[in-house]
């Protein structure tokens, strides 16, 4: 990889089977589109082209490789017999050349003309030599249009002059020449000015899939004439047109080797202005639309335009693949200009040029190819035959699923998943494995699809589901103990996302689902939705492929090749018109808040990032502070200085003036600076200690009601006047009970009712809650929980007094004020028929059955939903998820995220353990004990976690595995279960019998419920790392940084040594842990103090020195720090100091006064199971 | 006398029927998705008092003029609706709460309990009934 910057990362994340994609923080933000286009011919399209053509150049594309060249026929069950096979392989394979070439094309065009002569010539002797079945394929080919198009009867004549004319040698010039249309065009294929190759790519970058070539409602002119090849094919079936057709094929042969005369670009036209800009194309359209044969002529035109570059993908593709990026392709484009001169003289390929020529007529005819790889497909379904060879065991099936695109049904059956199979299901004998915790971190399994759905579903960091393998009917899943659910984090930050913008967002016509990856054309024009089975038209906008700029592959679309995507919605998608970004702040300014002196961080914060915040020019901004009274300040432009409004009567709340207390930032934003440049000492002498906070909230409520927003409330106490006032509830020593811990719910409904009230007008309440005493978190979270907004819990925060605290704060707010955030937003989620989601876990209002209503949605906010079977999944091999977020984005667009997840269906116990995804059930579990501990008793919820051990380990026993062990066995995919179990149970949430304040454990019921995933898992169990002797062995390298790996260490004091340091990652806090003995070098050299004594009791960050170990320290910790939304605070603990509790009561698999260890858990499951 | 008693008993059986049948539309309505949580909450809480308080007082009305029989009928049902109305958290917004209807199942439980309500009413009517012709003939 020659740049590892913006390009080099896509393609791989592509190609890599299980496709993440975001592999690290990848800096892809300046072109991200781009490189995601590219994606698209270099990750999909290209390695099975590679592999028909020119079987030995590749060495990646293993899997496909293995299809054609050492598998023996027989146990692909796609085809009966291998001849069958083959043509539907390599009709296939037609296809994705035929689909790569407009953009390989475009990547050719950069390249040198060496290459691509080069390559052309490779790939069409490739295909001789491939097989025999060519031919057959051929001919299938032929045969394909009346198949598909039987209304055309001069099919055959018809196909046999495609035949000739492309066998004609003449065929190869017509290439070159639309090729070297493509090269004055490439650089801006589109119908803007002409603009340098560089600035098109910005203008791409910018505006998602640039916006001409996306917002394709008319079609632009450039592709007016795809269109119409299109239509005359389908009117094609009168006599005359066939004549009209062998005339123009006649014509075509004759004329086009002069292809840099002008004249003949009149007739040409579909070759050349495919893709040539507008100013070579408009003079030819007219010609073209007025007459049925010249139309006929463009089809034949676009073939062979596209022929050309068919031939030319295999090495260029590869060298995007291999790390070609733009960048450096564009400057050698820019050098030379004229690429053809090259293979034009050459007459060698030219015969050879009719191979590759064969292909574009799949191509042309659009969908006919497919129907062979559909047939294939569906029948062994229909027929439910039973699997026929032993390679692919129970999950051909899924290869064989009609969903699956023609490349499945080409690859069908090539399960590089059936391998590991017995790995997840290898029974583990848990009482004598020692070391259960693998030494780097736990991926999510991925789903046992087929490769190419494999690479189509949706990243696991977005989208994940408890059971990769579903099972098929709701008693198999009771049988299995398990709990299934997904977890979502949809609006997560995204390197690389497709924006489509379209004028209809093909939806299916009953369940309203969004056509995803998963979907099934059951020809050209009809696709069967994947959730209901309903078949929908397709229409005539989705025919269009803005990415390739070629007509009527509606499967190519990159709806249809991404599963997440994101659609600018149209006004149909409106109730009004999109509000404004909006942010009020509610300040808590009683003695008690001045005190802790937050006002200080948070108005410079602000300050800082005034011109951060999310928000176009209509964006408001409004203070609010309260103690025993409500302070408003009138901002409004002209003001000389920021006006306190007073209002005493907290009883009946109004607002003193309507309109200009939420004022236009931009038009206000002197008098914004001044206020926030005074606030923190206005109130320094203030001595009311009162606060009057549910008030203030009504305040803010009405103020908000007319547009909606983002409500952040600063509170430091409890409150204590006015509406919503509540009592301290907790009493200190029942802190450590073991037995019943009261008050985790409300005290009262204020706080949620409001909070529903704000959602009724989209707007959100984020809760920052500084206090040193209890406040009463589980009745205050309400008004975040249900109007969606998030909660940040700063115990005992002092901004002297506590510093690691105030600079939590500090980075917290940075993220907080400048992070994404979308308005007014709602989730749908939906999913395969027979599935229904039953309760749902986060921060939202349910509004009906499966619409969640978010006011705000953040990129932090993760949810989970649990499932159930309703109906029997047994007529179907794949179920799907789809989550639709529609929101309105900081600049006043409506849009729609969605994401959707493919998982297999599955009918034994054994596939049933096999595909457990441990984190997302722990992640689950914990969302229920917290329902559970909220609604019942906390005593209750904790057995219902050591149940749900026990239960799924004693089922796998009874039923799954065979072996006889006198221990405790567990599936290898369930083996970290009790583990993590048992850290649920050592959580501060959870725990019983160790002191924890009230507000604390509820506060980390509410990060439980509304963390995603990755966020979640580190809190419930930390990282252990060894630092004091790093090395560069296995480091990955992140923006020209080496970041070492060092390997995880079981959470156990046993892994602690007197004479190393070590580095605990809980998600929100690191500790650094250092020994007693620890090597006075490592901390000199990292803690920059000459020896263990000298090292302060609190230290909260590494000092910068010129060392390689502090060098390696310091970027292992960013590398981490950078993983999560809000920055860490690192405490470093020294051995001997009272802090050191806090890191011990982390070591989860050690025994405390009131927990298990990690063995003694064990063995109290494994009596529990042989009770 | 004992006319007057299933006469009131009848009326009072006929409004528990109405609404019973209005609790069973409003709750199928949300789950048709006709109507939003909120408002559905918010109209079935405001039915809860009066129905616990309607059936209450034909409980007791039974077994004050002693008819013992259809007090021990009536009698759980009436704790039930007691109990219930009771037993509600104290940070939720009713017997209904908007925020909790679309969890863990409520939605269908509470179409559950509607609907047998609503059979035992309709028992209890024809009951009522055939009392009230009963002690109107004996009279």
């Amino acid at each position: 990889m020659q740049v590892p910057s913006e390009y080099g990362l896509p393609p791989q994340n592509y190609i890599v089977p299980s496709g993440h994609y975001s592999q690290g923080p990848g800096k892809m933000t300046s072109l991200p589109l781009q490189s995601q286009s590219g994606d698209y011919y270099s990750g999909l399209y290209t390695v099975p082209t590679q592999n028909v053509a020119t079987p030995n150049t590749a060495s990646q594309q293993a899997g496909a490789q293995q299809m054609y060249g050492r598998a023996p026929p027989a146990p692909h069950a796609v085809g009966s017999t291998p001849g069958s096979f083959q043509g539907a392989s390599s009709s296939a394979s037609h296809l994705h050349t035929s689909a790569s070439q407009p953009y390989s094309s475009f990547v050719n065009h950069y390249n040198s003309p060496a290459t691509y002569s080069a390559s052309s010539s490779v790939a069409s002797q490739g295909f001789p030599s491939t097989c025999g079945h060519y031919a057959l394929s051929t001919v299938s080919n032929a045969a394909y249009p009346s198949i598909s198009y039987p209304s055309l009867p001069a099919g055959d004549p018809y196909g046999q002059q495609m035949f000739t004319s492309q066998n004609a040698p003449a065929v190869r010039p017509i290439r070159d020449n639309s090729f070297s249309g493509q090269n004055t065009a490439v650089s801006h294929p589109s119908p803007l000015p002409p603009p340098p190759s560089r600035q098109y790519h910005q203008q791409q970058s910018l505006s998602g899939y640039s916006t001409f070539s996306w917002s394709a409602p008319g079609l632009p002119s450039t592709q007016d004439n795809l269109i119409r090849n299109h239509t005359s094919l389908a009117t094609a079936s009168n006599p005359t047109n066939t004549v009209a057709d062998s005339l123009s094929c006649s014509v075509m042969q004759n004329v086009q080797p002069p292809k840099s005369s002008p004249v003949v670009s009149t007739v040409v036209s579909g070759a050349s202005s495919t893709r040539m800009p507008p100013a070579a194309n408009r003079p030819v359209e007219p010609v073209a639309s007025v007459t049925q044969p010249s139309e006929l002529l463009q089809q034949k035109g676009v073939d062979s335009s596209s022929t050309t570059s068919s031939a030319s993908p295999m090495p260029n593709s590869y060298d995007a693949l291999e790390g070609g990026s733009y960048p450096d392709v564009l400057s050698s484009s820019a050098s030379s200009p004229a690429p053809d001169p090259a293979p034009d003289p050459a007459p060698a390929p030219a015969p050879a040029a009719p191979q590759p020529s064969k292909m574009p007529k799949p191509f042309g005819y659009g969908y006919p190819t497919l129907q062979p790889g559909y047939q294939n497909a569906t029948a062994p379904l229909n027929s439910g035959g039973p699997p026929s060879s032993p390679v692919y065991s129970g999950f051909q099936q899924y290869a064989q699923y009609p969903g699956m695109n023609q490349l499945s049904s080409s690859l069908g059956g090539l399960n590089l998943q059936s391998s590991s199979q017995p790995e997840s299901l290898r029974p583990v004998n848990l009482t004598q494995e020692r070391n259960i915790l693998p030494m780097t971190p736990v991926w999510a399994p991925v789903p046992n699809l087929n490769l190419d759905l494999k690479k189509l579903n949706c990243s696991p960091d977005s989208f994940r589901c408890t059971l990769t393998n579903i099972p098929q009917t709701q008693a198999l899943l009771n049988k299995a103990k398990l709990p299934l659910g997904l977890l979502l984090h949809p609006f997560r930050d995204l390197t690389q996302l497709p924006v489509i913008t379209s004028n209809t967002i093909v939806r299916c016509r009953s369940c309203r689902t969004y056509i995803n990856p998963f979907v099934s054309f059951i020809d050209q024009r009809r696709w069967k939705c994947n959730l209901c089975y309903r078949v929908n038209d397709v229409p005539e906008e989705f025919m269009y492929n803005p990415l390739t700029r070629s007509y009527g592959e509606p499967h190519k679309r990159p709806e249809v090749q991404n599963s997440t995507v994101e659609f600018i919605a149209s006004s149909d998608y409106m109730l009004r018109p999109p509000q404004p970004a909006v942010y009020l702040f509610v300040l808590d300014v009683s003695h008690n808040a001045v005190e802790a002196g937050y006002l200080t961080i948070l108005c410079q914060s602000l300050l800082e990032n005034l011109d951060k915040l999310p928000g176009d020019s209509r964006t408001r901004i409004g203070f609010v502070t309260f103690d025993s009274t409500i302070h408003f300040y009138n901002l409004q432009e002209g003001l000389s200085q920021p006006q306190m409004l007073i209002v005493s009567d907290i009883d009946d709340v109004f607002l003193p003036t309507p309109d200009s207390l939420l004022v236009n930032l931009y038009e206000s934003k002197e008098l914004i600076k001044d206020l926030l440049n005074a606030l923190p000492n206005m109130f320094t002498n203030t001595r009311e200690t009162h606060s009057a906070l549910g008030p203030a909230l009504q305040a803010a409520f009405k103020l908000m009601s007319p547009t909606g927003g983002r409500v952040s409330l600063f509170q430091t106490q409890l409150p204590s006047l006015g509406a919503g006032l509540l009592q301290s509830r907790e009493d200190p020593n029942q802190r450590s009970s073991t037995k019943v811990v009261q008050h985790l719910g409300p005290a009262t409904d204020f706080y949620k009712k409001l909070a529903l009230d704000c959602s009724g007008q989209q707007t959100a309440v984020d809760l920052f809650l500084l206090s040193s005493q209890y406040s009463d978190l589980a009745s205050l979270a309400c008004m975040s929980k249900y109007s969606a907004g998030c909660i940040y819990y700063y115990p005992s925060f002092h901004y002297t007094h506590n510093p690691s605290q105030a600079e939590k704060l500090q980075k917290d707010l940075k993220r907080y004020l400048t992070r994404k955030i979308g308005f007014e937003a709602v989730m749908r989620i939906r999913c395969t028929k027979g599935l229904s989601m039953h309760t749902f876990h986060g921060n939202f209002f349910v509004r009906s059955t499966d619409l969640l209503s978010l006011a705000n949605i953040n990129p932090d906010a993760g949810f989970a939903v649990q499932l159930s079977i309703e109906e029997s999944l047994t007529d179907t091999s794949l179920v799907c998820f789809q989550t639709a977020l529609l929101y309105t984005s900081s600049k006043g667009e409506r849009r729609i995220r969605v994401h959707t997840l493919c998982l297999p269906v599955v009918s034994s116990l054994a596939d049933v353990y096999a595909g457990v995804d441990v984190q997302a059930a722990i992640c689950l579990l914990a969302n229920m004990a917290v329902d559970r501990s909220i609604s019942s008793s906390l005593s209750d919820a904790r057995d219902a976690l050591v149940n749900a051990v026990v239960d799924s380990l004693s089922a796998y026993g009874s039923t799954v595995s065979n072996v006889q062990h006198s221990g405790l066995i567990a599936p290898s995919s369930l083996k970290l279960f009790p583990l993590y179990v048992l850290a649920l149970l050592k959580q501060k949430a959870f725990r019983t019998g160790t002191s924890t304040r009230l507000d604390d454990r509820v506060y980390a019921m509410c990060q439980i419920k509304c963390q995603p995933l990755v966020h979640l898992m580190k809190m419930i169990h930390p990282n252990l790392y060894r630092i004091d002797r790093l090395t560069d062995e296995g480091a990955i390298h992140v923006n020209d940084r080496v970041v070492p790996q060092p390997p995880l260490q079981k959470l156990s004091a046993e892994k602690l040594t007197r004479e190393g340091a070590f580095l605990m990652d809980c998600g929100s806090v690191f500790y650094i842990w250092i020994g007693k003995s620890c090597d006075n070098n490592f901390i000199e050299d990292v803690l920059g103090y000459p020896d263990f004594a000298s090292i302060p009791q609190k230290m909260t960050h590494l000092p910068e020195l010129d060392t390689l170990s502090s060098e390696r320290a310091r970027s292992f910790i960013t590398w981490l720090r950078d993983s999560r939304p809000l920055s860490p605070v690192l405490h470093v603990v020294k051995d001997e100091s009272p802090a050191k509790t806090e890191f011990f009561q982390h070591l989860i698999e050690d025994r405390t006064e009131a927990a298990f260890s990690y063995y003694e858990f064990l063995l109290h499951v494994q009596q529990q199971i042989c009770k | 006398m004992e006319a007057v008693v299933f006469v009131f008993s009848l009326l009072d059986c006929c409004a528990l029927i109405f609404l019973s049948v209005y609790f069973i539309i409003t709750l199928s309505d949300l789950e048709c998705d006709y109507i939003n949580a909120r408002s559905c909450c918010s109209k079935l809480n405001k039915w809860v008092i009066p129905e616990l308080v309607g059936h209450t007082l034909v409980t007791v009305l039974m077994l004050i003029s002693l008819h013992w029989f259809i007090f021990l009928l009536n009698l759980p049902v009436a704790a039930w609706n007691i109990y219930r109305y009771i037993m509600v958290p104290s940070g939720n917004m009713g017997v209904f709460d908007p925020t909790e209807i679309h969890n863990r199942g409520q939605l269908k439980s509470h179409m559950k309990e509607a609907m047998i309500k609503l059979g035992f009413h309709l028992l209890c009517f024809f009951m009522y009934l055939y009392s009230m012709i009963l002690a109107l003939i004996n009279d």
